[in-house]
């Protein structure tokens, strides 16, 4: 039973009087929510996702089951993830589901970075730490991790593109943010409404997506060095 | 529970629910990779077509499945056509990408020896760098499947009535056992995609990169 909406459209298709009256009531309020959910979920990903690349760099075999466990949550549709954890008691609609449901989908490409950085630390350089004196969790802290930031940021920039998009899908389950919009705006038959949220989202993904490029490569300053000697 | 989650599999509506579903993912997909291997073929001797085909490829990507939904749809309304333009868009970043770059990975020297057997260009294409770019090319296909197949649930918002109709008369009937009859489905599906393109990846890489890759991995 979709929700049937919009099927006569307004002669006035976009209303930009509208959006200069409310912006700052309820598009910016949506947009903040928006990053709040993002934000808040890549974190929680990233606390979960560092030390456990880090164990799974160390102890190879739980790799494959990691994978394995996260990448089956990365492939269960966003919809149905939400609309399951909605269902479970103690969680129902709003937020908490929404939060949870992006953490998940996080995991996958920030552990897969985090030990693909650490793997892409030399060899002779741990030797060389080593030789230095340093001990076995200093290495971790001041050689591998420093030297496996930028693979790290990459995974990052990744997950907060992915989560930036799918928490619009979290307006479904009334979690707040750009989606929220979208949806109202097809309850309240109000074609404006929707494609601001849509294209709110869309501005908010590529800026995101852009700016974490940037820092990804500013932390890669031997790159940078590297073509300008060429 | 279990109980109404069977009688909702059981409706006479169910298998059309599946059927719409199947339709708008295949044909998305394949409508991507029709469009989008042509274009990675046009550019793949230009360095700058085919940087902006990567670069429009990414940003295409980044742009939120329920946005670009919700985009087409007031221009095109209900029904299965703007969910499927909608999914069609979603599946061609993924695929463009990856043909592009996986044609201008194959090395010089490979088609350089090509050339030298005296091969033509379109038989250059066709039998050496079709060849080695197809499991790049493919891992893109899969890629936009399993992610069409799971943007195919948000038809639903739209009238494209798919598998999200479940999940949505659940949710708005409070009913957990038809929301989790969806909700299982469209899971399914989406693993059942991944798994079947995990078996049609082998079939796609061809005899001699297989040999190659088990004599760099032993």
């Amino acid at each position: 039973m979709p929700t049937v909406a919009l099927q006569s459209l307004q002669p006035e298709f976009f209303d930009w009087e509208w959006l200069r009256e409310n912006f700052l009531e309820e598009v910016w309020p949506a947009v903040i929510g928006h990053l709040y959910l993002s934000f808040v979920s890549v974190g929680i990903a990233l606390v979960i996702s560092l030390p456990l690349g880090v164990l799974v760099s160390r102890f190879r075999r739980l790799y494959t089951p990691v994978l394995f466990v996260t990448g089956f949550l990365f492939t269960i549709p966003s919809l149905a993830l939400f609309a399951i954890l909605v269902t479970v008691p103690g969680i129902g609609i709003g937020p908490t589901a929404a939060i949870i449901g992006l953490v998940s989908y996080s995991l996958l490409v920030l552990i897969r970075n985090v030990v693909t950085g650490i793997d892409s630390v030399a060899p002779e350089t741990i030797d060389a730490a080593r030789g230095m004196g340093l001990t076995n969790s200093q290495i971790l802290l001041r050689v591998e991790l420093p030297l496996a930031l930028p693979v790290i940021v990459a995974g990052i920039r990744i997950a907060t593109v992915t989560v930036i998009g799918i928490a619009v899908i979290g307006g479904f389950i009334s979690a707040g943010g750009l989606g929220q919009l979208i949806f109202d705006g097809i309850d309240r038959n109000f074609p404006t409404l929707v494609l601001t949220g849509a294209l709110m989202a869309t501005v908010l993904a590529i800026s995101a997506d852009v700016a974490l490029l940037v820092l990804e490569r500013y932390m890669r300053p031997w790159a940078r060095r590297a073509r300008g000697a060429n | 529970m279990l109980g109404g989650i069977i009688e909702t599999f059981q409706r006479p509506t169910y298998p059309g629910l599946v059927w719409t579903h199947v339709q708008l993912s295949v044909l998305a997909t394949v409508l991507g990779v029709l469009i989008s291997v042509p274009v990675a073929l046009a550019v793949r001797n230009t360095p700058l077509g085919a940087a902006v085909a990567v670069n429009i490829g990414n940003l295409g990507r980044a742009i939120p499945s329920l946005a670009l939904l919700a985009l087409v749809f007031p221009f095109l309304g209900f029904g299965f056509t703007a969910p499927l333009i909608a999914l069609t868009a979603l599946a061609i970043p993924p695929i463009l990408i990856n043909a592009s770059t996986g044609l201008r990975e194959v090395r010089k020297e490979v088609v350089d020896a090509a050339r030298g057997m005296g091969l033509s260009e379109g038989q250059i294409l066709t039998r050496v760098q079709l060849p080695i770019a197809a499991p790049v090319i493919f891992a893109g296909v899969r890629t936009s499947a399993v992610q069409v197949v799971a943007s195919a649930t948000l038809a639903t918002f739209i009238g494209g009535g798919a598998l999200g109709d479940l999940i949505v008369e659940g949710f708005s009937r409070g009913d957990n056992a038809i929301l989790l009859a969806g909700a299982l489905s469209v899971a399914a599906l989406a693993i059942l995609t991944e798994v079947i393109f995990a078996v049609l990846e082998r079939t796609f890489t061809p005899k001699g990169l297989k040999i190659a890759q088990q004599r760099r991995s032993g």
